[in-house]
């Protein structure tokens, strides 16, 4: 199982701030492209070239792997301080 | 993370009056401190802003800020690293941010403080959403967009 989360904008636009697949295994790219095929409006937002992906709680670029037990978030770029 | 680190993140307001001393007092070793405080501003992008919330990654948070000090420790010679980031609702003139270091000597001190704030504009997941008045007078909330500057800021540290 991958726990998916989701903040701010993005959450507000996706409409939930989690999800969870059960047997994946593949990028955070296949990850994201999955979500949108059974979201079919999910992609304008998800795919947006801003949005950034950390896994297990660490900025990461979407070609990195993915196994069970991983944490993924997707967020707009941050606006802290 | 060494033990001369504080990470808080908070819902309720901080004094920074209690968090100068709290770096300070007994850092015998350091005779500089640098502090910097941020606060909630009554304008953005042509509104006047009313109220301030800000969303956060729990966990994520604190092992990036966690991260952010460990790398300036590698840069520089520190003695405490304090930072605070309140979460939640704000109002106008409250402090959202307050980074404080000590070290021996003001340059370390200072580059430091910079340092770290500017990775954690950039890095660091929070998220600014900011209630303004529209120019019919009404109230309306909006997520607070990036600045390319914040960005262009890392480059000194490149």
């Amino acid at each position: 199982m991958v726990k998916v989360l989701f903040f701010a904008r993005l959450r507000q636009q996706l409409g939930t701030g989690e999800v969870r697949l059960e047997n994946f295994s593949g990028s955070i790219a296949a990850l994201r492209d999955a979500l949108c095929d059974q979201n079919p409006a999910w992609r304008a937002h998800l795919c947006d070239d801003n949005i950034r992906t950390a896994l297990n709680q660490e900025l990461v670029a979407t070609d990195c792997a993915v196994a069970g037990g991983d944490e993924v978030a997707f967020f707009p770029p941050v606006t802290g301080g | 993370m060494s033990s001369f680190d504080r990470i808080i993140v908070c819902e309720t307001p901080f004094d920074v009056a209690a968090e100068y001393a709290a770096l300070q007092r007994g850092a015998c070793a350091d005779g500089a401190c640098a502090m910097f405080v941020g606060s909630v501003r009554d304008f953005n992008a042509g509104n006047g802003v009313t109220q301030l919330a800000l969303e956060h990654y729990p966990g994520m948070t604190e092992k990036s800020l966690a991260g952010i000090i460990a790398d300036a420790r590698a840069r520089w010679g520190l003695g405490r690293v304090h930072v605070i980031h309140r979460v939640g609702a704000m109002q106008v003139n409250e402090e959202i941010v307050f980074v404080g270091v000590t070290s021996p000597h003001r340059q370390a001190a200072f580059a430091a403080c910079q340092y770290i704030m500017d990775r954690l504009k950039t890095e660091a997941p929070f998220w600014k959403r900011e209630t303004v008045h529209a120019e019919d007078g009404a109230s309306e909330e909006r997520w607070v967009d990036a600045r390319a500057s914040d960005t262009a800021e890392l480059e000194k540290w490149a």
